[in-house]
């Protein structure tokens, strides 16, 4: 299908490559989410994994800034269309945080402060795809962008990178998080424009 | 294959309201449109002569009327897409939309417990779909709306929040100039607006907060350290920018 919409032009247009369909570039970093920014102490900070069989791996503030950090520069692409390019990060990879953790899981539930969930195949995880992230362009996590900590995740739509996160739970089948079962996609690449199912 | 709700249609522009200098009603007409909730909103997909393409996301201004359903846009300078559409887009004119999409940030009319609705310039629109949905209802859930606005200009919809009806208080709040009779100067909404505006935290009110990031973003931590519960305050962010 395609109607023409008359009289509208769009605007001037500059491709760039590294711009997924339908998206256009910010320079500041907006913020959404459902509800209000939770301010979670580091001193209270929990980081859990659980596999299909219950056994759960836990790390601390202190343990988390103890791993081997890594120091990412990835472009990040909004749902709701923006994108920004090049931002660094600094955090642990999630091969790092599962490397021990014995699983024959598919799928991951990431869950948050304040009961935020979303939905991941766990293979997205790995291979240096994934981190837990405590620092934005050299500063602290802000609360408002997930801090102290977030995933995450940026070949996906950037809901996937949790805010505030708690923990990963480890399942054989998926289950949908907050976002997915409001009829967003399940998996959602910006490449392909996954925004709603069915997409 | 797409059915439903996220399939395109075609929507047709059947009327036009001026709200203010900047800001526009449309009345579209979507032949099977499926219905909605308040504070649901659609997908505006339009497409140039050459083929480009660009999607937008509209509230819910209203609950349906069969198939017409209204948005309000406003005119945001230099924007892609809210000047085509209050300036250009004329009465006849077609354009492919999608939804309703949005499940969280939605009220329902059987839901008795009071609603507090807190707006910013545009933010209004999904919360005065849920005024005009609680009406349609019969409702009597007890709501409040706390309307933020740089200047008396600025109030969208103002003929039908100044008419009185029971059960809804409307508090307008003036952020550059207030209209002569305005007890107060102008200011941005601080923690006293709300704590009198709004409900007493243990009434456990629903609360709906929408407009610009910065304003949501104050206005959610204002109700928070009031004492509301987060889980009962939900937020929708307006704009692609964090101003
Ligand atoms: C859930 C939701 C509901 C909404 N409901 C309403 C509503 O009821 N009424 C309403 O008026 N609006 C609503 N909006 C906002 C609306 O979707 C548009 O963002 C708004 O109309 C501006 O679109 P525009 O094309 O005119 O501006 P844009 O062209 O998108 O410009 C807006 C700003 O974004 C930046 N920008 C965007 N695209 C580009 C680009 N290609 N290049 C450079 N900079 C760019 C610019 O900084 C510009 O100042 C809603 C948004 C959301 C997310």
């Amino acid at each position: 299908m395609g109607i023409v919409t008359p009289g509208f032009r769009g605007r001037a247009r500059t491709a760039d490559e590294r711009l997924p369909p339908g998206q256009y570039l910010v320079e500041d970093f907006p913020v959404l989410s459902a509800g209000p920014t939770p301010r979670v102490r580091t001193e209270n900070w929990r980081f859990t994994v659980t596999t299909e069989t219950g056994r759960t791996h836990e790390w601390s503030w202190a343990d988390l800034l103890a791993l081997p950090s890594e120091t990412p520069t990835v472009d990040i692409h909004c749902v709701t269309r923006w994108s920004k390019l090049g931002t660094s990060w600094r955090g642990v990879s999630l091969d790092t945080l599962l490397a021990d953790v014995d699983t024959a899981a598919d799928y991951v539930l990431a869950e948050c402060h304040g009961g935020y969930t979303t939905n991941l195949p766990l293979e997205d995880l790995l291979d240096g795809q994934a981190w837990i992230a405590y620092e934005f362009e050299g500063e602290e996590l802000a609360p408002e962008h997930g801090g102290p900590a977030r995933l995450l995740v940026p070949h996906l739509y950037f809901w996937k990178s949790a805010k505030w996160i708690e923990g990963l739970r480890l399942t054989l089948d998926e289950d949908l998080g907050f976002w997915e079962a409001a009829g967003y996609h399940a998996y959602g690449d910006p490449w392909r424009e996954q925004r709603y199912q069915g997409d | 294959m797409v059915r439903g709700r996220l399939a395109w249609r075609v929507g047709r522009l059947a009327e036009v309201r001026d709200e203010t200098p900047t800001a526009r009603t449309l009345v579209l007409d979507v032949p099977g449109w499926p219905g909605h909730l308040a504070g649901q909103h659609v997908d505006l997909r339009l497409t140039a002569e050459d083929g480009y393409r660009t999607t937008r996301t509209y509230s819910l201004a209203a609950p349906a009327d069969g198939d017409r359903i209204a948005i309000t846009v406003q005119r945001v300078p230099g924007g892609e897409v809210s000047p085509y559409l209050t300036e250009v887009f004329a009465v006849g004119d077609p354009v492919e939309l999608r939804g309703p999409v949005g499940g969280w940030f939605v009220w329902r009319p059987t839901a008795p417990d009071p609603v507090l609705l807190v707006a910013g310039g545009a933010g209004i629109v999904p919360l005065m779909a849920m005024i005009r949905a609680r009406r349609a209802a019969g409702s009597r859930a007890p709501v409040k709306l706390l309307y933020s606005v740089r200047t008396p200009a600025d109030v969208y919809y103002a003929g039908e929040l100044r008419r009185p009806e029971p059960g809804l208080d409307v508090t307008v709040v003036y952020t550059r100039k207030a209209p002569a009779d305005w007890p107060g100067e102008p200011h941005r909404i601080g923690i006293a607006d709300v704590n009198t505006a709004g409900w007493p935290a243990e009434f456990a009110p629903q609360c709906f907060v929408c407009g610009p990031t910065g304003f949501v973003e104050t206005m959610a931590d204002v109700l928070v350290a009031l004492g509301h519960d987060p889980r009962r305050v939900k937020t929708e962010r307006f704009g692609p920018s964090g101003s």
